[in-house]
């Protein structure tokens, strides 16, 4: 073989290597006996899996995040909808500045929208740190819901509504009876793009969290700076075969990749 | 209101933003009737159409069915039924809730409605295929069942977008068969919209020729076909030689030129002659012209020819001997044949 045959099966491997690698270590190292984290993992035992349900901070916080993340979501389909609909099937003035604003949260930074909503929402206007997270993951999720919304209306027909109005229907009822259920499967790829998305951020929730009020991410960094236990190797291998779980889930029954 | 005016639109001007579409249009059609909407795209037919379903605002003007001013009336309490040119049938649902959609929201429920339901598929042929989505259909199936779908509504006016334009001959021909018999058998009074001369003279009692917006001619075929009353419906029609004329003159090419042979006595202020190719006589006459283009067409030949009065269409049977390309040969355009044409635009 030459070097030249070589590159790309070498470059490929190294690629994969990069991206699975450090994923292989942390399960790897979930499964230790040993005190730290480490790698390679000393002997091997499911205590540290165990603990993480045993950790009564995790258990909060994993219950924000899933609030965060089924409600957010849920909030940013309520508003992402009809944004959606209107953007796709009316010639609104100004509709290209409308969809730049709603998809700013996924160019912008986290850091910066972090910041700029701790300084100039929650801190002049006293939000408590929930509502102020629940904000936060509804903008965030929003570009998300509108984009594969969008995508899915666009493919739709617009004369079914035209249709449905004809045999006696409402606009509004036409919406409902023949729109909705023709975009289920965008709807339902939105909502769990928006939950990954949610669940595994960090860098607003980072400004947003407070005494007592966190999310499991931000939870795992603050536990790993007092403990250097293999236990958040084990709670992240955990998250990650929960994520793997629920887009092999969506892909297998919703087409998932056809609206992402 | 009597029969005679069952749908009327008065003055109508419809209009997207601030381009009028359609222009202070005045129609009315009888109960009954089989209209055709006829023109190219762009003139206003699709328009008028929407309107009449109530999909499109109406400017200014009336439309009134069955006694009612219905101008105001929103789209979904009109009664009038639309079959789409995609047909529009709703793919989430199978072809039986595709026809119960209408009666349902009627509130029509029970055996009632699976006996209208039964009855709508089994009149277009579809009642094995109750169950089928509509994407396992083929097209023609699918505008069968977009048909059933209106018709169980029992419409005051069915309208059709381009009914049999999607469709290749065959089903073409089996779906005029359909949509006549349908219309007999129910008396719907039915409005269908074509670019399609040969479609509209072949399905509609009366045709309605529209051109930018504006009704150019209203009636029968045999009149559309046979006494186009302006160029722009002679041209439409197949009258592909056309001459303005000028104090008994035509307007030619060569200037103005004595018509050979005298018109008929109905037309003595006509704006305008108009000759199919088939009416043109080649081999005798006053005028001489050179064969620029030829095609063979079955039982027919169609010539070209380039003459001082300008290009001139021939169409003639094919038994007869064939003229080679760049032959010179006289022809005639006899003026008793032309269509007298009372405006030329």
């Amino acid at each position: 073989m030459t070097a030249r045959s070589l590159f790309i099966p070498v470059t490929l491997f190294l690629v994969i290597a990069f991206l699975i690698g450090p994923f292989l270590i942390i399960v790897a190292a979930s499964f230790s006996a040993g005190e730290t984290l480490a790698f390679p993992p000393q002997g091997f035992s499911l205590r540290w899996i165990a603990k993480v349900f045993t950790v009564e901070s995790f258990r909060a916080s994993f219950g924000m995040s899933l609030f965060l993340a089924i409600g957010g979501t849920a909030a940013a389909l309520v508003l992402g909808i009809p944004a959606s609909y209107a953007l796709s099937r009316y010639k609104l003035p100004g509709a290209e500045i409308v969809r730049t604003v709603v998809s700013a949260p996924i160019i912008v930074p986290g850091i910066i929208v972090g910041l700029a909503l701790l300084r100039y929402i929650v801190v002049p206007f006293q939000v408590g740190i929930t509502p102020a997270l629940f904000l936060a993951h509804t903008a965030l999720v929003l570009p998300y819901a509108v984009r594969v919304v969008s995508a899915s209306l666009d493919n739709l027909r617009s004369d079914i509504e035209e249709a449905a109005v004809l045999l006696g229907s409402s606009r509004l009822g036409a919406f409902f009876r023949v729109v909705m259920p023709n975009i289920r499967g965008g709807i339902m790829s939105a909502f769990i793009l928006g939950f990954v998305t949610s669940f595994n951020q960090v860098p607003v929730s980072l400004f947003l969290s407070g005494p007592g009020v966190r999310t499991l991410p931000v939870d795992m960094i603050a536990y790993m700076e007092i403990v250097f236990d293999p236990s958040v190797a084990a709670l992240s291998s955990l998250l990650a075969f929960l994520s793997i779980g629920i887009v092999f889930l969506a892909e297998r029954f919703l087409g998932f990749s056809r609206y992402v | 209101m009597s029969d005679a005016s069952y749908l009327s639109l008065e003055k109508l001007t419809l209009a997207y933003g601030d381009s009028v579409a359609v222009a202070n249009l005045d129609l009315t059609i009888k109960k009954g009737e089989l209209i055709a909407l006829l023109g190219p795209s762009g003139c206003g037919k699709t328009t008028t159409m929407r309107a009449i379903a109530g999909l499109l605002a109406v400017k200014s003007g009336h439309v009134r069915l069955d006694g009612a001013d219905i101008t105001r009336v929103p789209a979904n309490k009109r009664a009038v039924g639309l079959m789409f040119q995609s047909y529009a049938l709703f793919p989430h649902l199978s072809v039986y809730e595709n026809v119960a959609f209408g009666l349902k929201l009627k509130g029509m429920r029970g055996p009632e409605l699976d006996a209208k339901v039964q009855s709508g598929l089994k009149s277009v042929g579809l009642s094995n295929f109750a169950n089928r989505r509509p994407a396992e259909l083929s097209g023609g199936q699918q505008q069968r069942v977009a048909l059933a779908r209106s018709m169980v509504m029992e419409p005051k006016v069915l309208l059709l977008d381009e009914p049999l334009s999607n469709l290749d001959a065959r089903l073409r021909l089996e779906m005029r068969t359909e949509l006549q018999r349908v219309q007999k058998a129910t008396g719907v009074t039915m409005i269908f919209v074509t670019h399609d001369q040969a479609e509209a003279l072949a399905l509609a009692d009366r045709i309605v020729v529209m051109k930018s917006g504006k009704i150019e001619q209203i009636g029968s075929p045999e009149d559309i076909y046979n006494r186009p009353t302006s160029s722009f419906v002679a041209d439409f029609v197949g009258f592909e030689n056309i001459f303005p004329l000028e104090n008994g003159k035509m307007k030619t090419g060569a200037g103005l030129v004595d018509l050979s042979g005298s018109l008929s006595s109905e037309a003595p202020s006509a704006a305008g002659l108009a000759w199919r190719p088939r009416m043109v006589t080649l081999g005798t006459g006053p005028f001489q012209g050179t064969v620029r283009g030829t095609s063979f067409a079955g039982d027919s030949r169609e010539y070209l020819l380039d003459s001082p009065l300008g290009p001139i269409k021939a169409e003639v049977e094919a038994s007869q001997p064939a003229h080679a390309l760049g032959a010179g040969l006289s022809f005639d355009l006899p003026a008793e044949k032309a269509a007298p044409l009372s405006r030329f635009v």
